[in-house]
């Protein structure tokens, strides 16, 4: 086998696996988007303030130790104790709950039936408030996050490539779990809108508000739900790229790369999402490995907007969204 | 005039029992417009109840009205014999009162088969985690309401599209699948908001004839809106006429067809 098709071969991989990264992300818009019509642009920062929290309460920091040493003086930092990390994980849980409810409760509910434009600026100021929340909450410092999931090379991998090809791959084991996780993430997300009354609510109700009343469903409960999903699918973002990089503001930004996933897989589909997470993933790291090298490198930050692009212009619907069908 | 406290028996046989719903002096305004004013009726059990007017006179508002989607300003709703507080539609739809739209509301992007099980949520109570393990009662439940659901597809003869999504289908059959999420509901009371609305005269006969057949075969009773007094006449056991936002006529057809403000209001009065 010649060098550069091995070569290629471990920079896929790599790509499929930071694909599933994106495809997190990307899933959490698709959950909010499809059951309210909402364009969430706070989806990267949820993944954000869900990973600050859970950093947060495992450490046992006293939230908002800033605030209240500044107004009283006092000295407080730390209560003293660590939280294990599955118990930390259900507690932050509860707090993305909590968090939903606020949202659908103090947001959006009273923006029932408003222009798509409307709902998207609101989900902007969510974002700007819940980063600046996650700050006063748990300060703004780079944080560690370990809740245990192995790290670093592969070597089962590394020693059976090596064996073949001569050439070891270097496959991260973090990056395995994230794919695991992810799968299964995906298949249980879509037994539950497939087969479970909730889940059959959740797409009446992304259908048609008035039926779905008729039907005996209320919005109000459906949207929480939607939004405490969201939150749990920014939870296992957060944990998987908070492991990979530490927790730090610019989690928020892979928001970002999500758009172009989007715009590939479709708004509307979870399967999409997933697809157009890899196809990003494995692109940008082919890209950069084919061709960035003749072209200056740092392709990676902006190849999968001109792909999404591409798509735009022959393929608006993305890989999996809706035909858009005009009746005249 | 019939005898109403006991209930009645129709022309064709059917007995009619008690009151399920009663409408006490409902007044409906939007901001300085009236739409309905001081109405009272009530609906019995197992009858087909029409309420009938021209155009703007307050009919879809007072069906909005009984499945919650209005709240009046006055008046009270009573049903099955206990004053109902103001509720949000889904709630009302809980206690049993189905309901179809107008301009159809349906999951166009879910199949024929799905739209008529969301009709089914009152029936669903087992637990997400039960549902999850698919084990035991969640299993039953998912079972029985598969099987009410066909039985209903079946008498509405829609066996042939189950799993088309309902986007594709024509207008008739739309309006015949809203039909059956509705009676999936297993509804005390089903409201129809004109269910002939838009129809060629083939498939308003066909509409007649599975309004009738929910009827007698179910023992539904049905309340209905429409605009065509040829259908209604034939259809209904009592009907209610209202324009204007007033109630002006209130019996068995027979003497609806004969009340002189009725006719007035379907065919203008000569004012000198």
């Amino acid at each position: 086998m010649p060098e550069q098709l091995i070569w290629g071969t471990e920079v896929v991989l790599n790509g499929l696996m930071a694909g599933v990264l994106y495809a997190l992300v990307a899933l959490g818009f698709v959950l909010i988007y499809k059951a309210s019509g909402i364009f969430n642009y706070a989806q990267g920062v949820m993944a954000l303030f869900a990973a600050l929290t859970l950093v947060g309460i495992m450490e046992g920091q006293v939230p908002f130790s800033h605030l209240i040493n500044a107004v009283f003086g006092t000295e407080v930092h730390h209560f003293g104790w660590h939280v294990p990390a599955l118990l930390a994980i259900l507690l932050t849980m509860v707090v993305m709950v909590v968090l939903a409810w606020a949202v659908n409760t103090l947001i959006f509910r009273h923006l029932v039936n408003q222009e798509p434009i409307i709902l998207f600026m609101a989900t902007i100021g969510l974002a700007y408030f819940l980063e600046g929340f996650g700050d006063i909450m748990w300060g703004s410092d780079i944080k560690k996050m370990d809740v245990g999931l192995p790290q670093g090379i592969n070597l089962a991998i590394d020693d059976f490539t090596f064996n073949i090809f001569d050439y070891g791959f270097f496959i991260d084991n973090l990056d395995l779990v994230a794919t695991a996780i992810a799968a299964a993430l995906v298949f249980s997300l879509i037994v539950f809108a497939q087969y479970t009354k909730q889940g059959r609510a959740m797409r009446a109700v992304a259908d048609d508000h008035q039926a779905a009343l008729s039907v005996g469903i209320s919005l109000n409960f459906i949207w929480v739900m939607v939004w405490s999903l969201a939150g749990f699918v920014a939870l296992v973002a957060g944990i998987m790229w908070g492991t990979k990089s530490g927790v730090q503001f610019s989690l928020s930004l892979i928001a970002l790369k999500a758009l172009p996933v989007l715009m590939l897989g479709g708004f509307t589909s979870i399967p999409g999402a997933i697809v157009g997470g890899l196809l990003i993933g494995v692109g940008e790291k082919l890209f950069e490995f084919a061709i960035g090298s003749m072209i200056g490198g740092a392709t990676e930050n902006w190849f999968a907007y001109v792909l999404a692009l591409l798509f735009l212009v022959f393929r608006p619907q993305g890989l999996f969204g809706e035909k858009i069908i005009e009746r005249v | 005039m019939l005898d109403m406290s006991q209930g009645y028996t129709t022309e064709d046989g059917r007995k009619i029992g008690g009151v399920v719903m009663e409408m006490k002096h409902i007044t409906l305004r939007f901001g300085g417009v009236v739409a309905i004013q001081d109405i009272s009726f009530d609906i019995r059990e197992g009858e087909i109840r029409a309420i009938i007017g021209p155009n703007g006179a307050g009919k879809s508002s007072m069906l909005n009205v009984i499945s919650g989607f209005y709240n009046p300003q006055e008046g009270e709703v009573w049903y099955k014999g206990a004053l109902r507080p103001p509720m949000k539609p889904y709630q009302v739809a809980r206690q049993g009162i189905a309901r179809t739209f107008q301009n159809i509301a349906l999951f166009e992007g879910m199949t024929v088969l799905d739209n008529v099980m969301t009709g089914r949520i009152r029936q669903m109570d087992a637990g997400l985690m039960a549902q999850a393990l698919w084990k035991g009662r969640a299993e039953r439940e998912e079972v029985e309401n598969r099987e009410a659901v066909e039985k209903i597809i079946d008498f509405l003869e829609i066996q042939h599209i189950r799993k088309t999504p309902v986007g594709r289908l024509p207008y008739g059959l739309k309006k015949r699948v809203e039909l059956a999420r509705a009676l999936a509901a297993e509804p005390s009371i089903l409201l129809l908001d004109e269910p002939m609305a838009g129809m060629n005269v083939e498939e308003k006969e066909d509409m007649s004839r599975f309004i009738l057949d929910v009827n007698d075969e179910f023992g539904t009773t049905i309340a209905l809106i429409e605009h065509d007094m040829g259908v209604v006449m034939d259809l209904s056991d009592r009907v209610v006429v209202m324009d204007y936002g007033k109630k002006i006529g209130d019996g068995t057809p027979d003497e609806v067809r004969n009340n002189q403000d009725v006719i007035d209001a379907y065919l203008g009065v000569a004012h000198d």
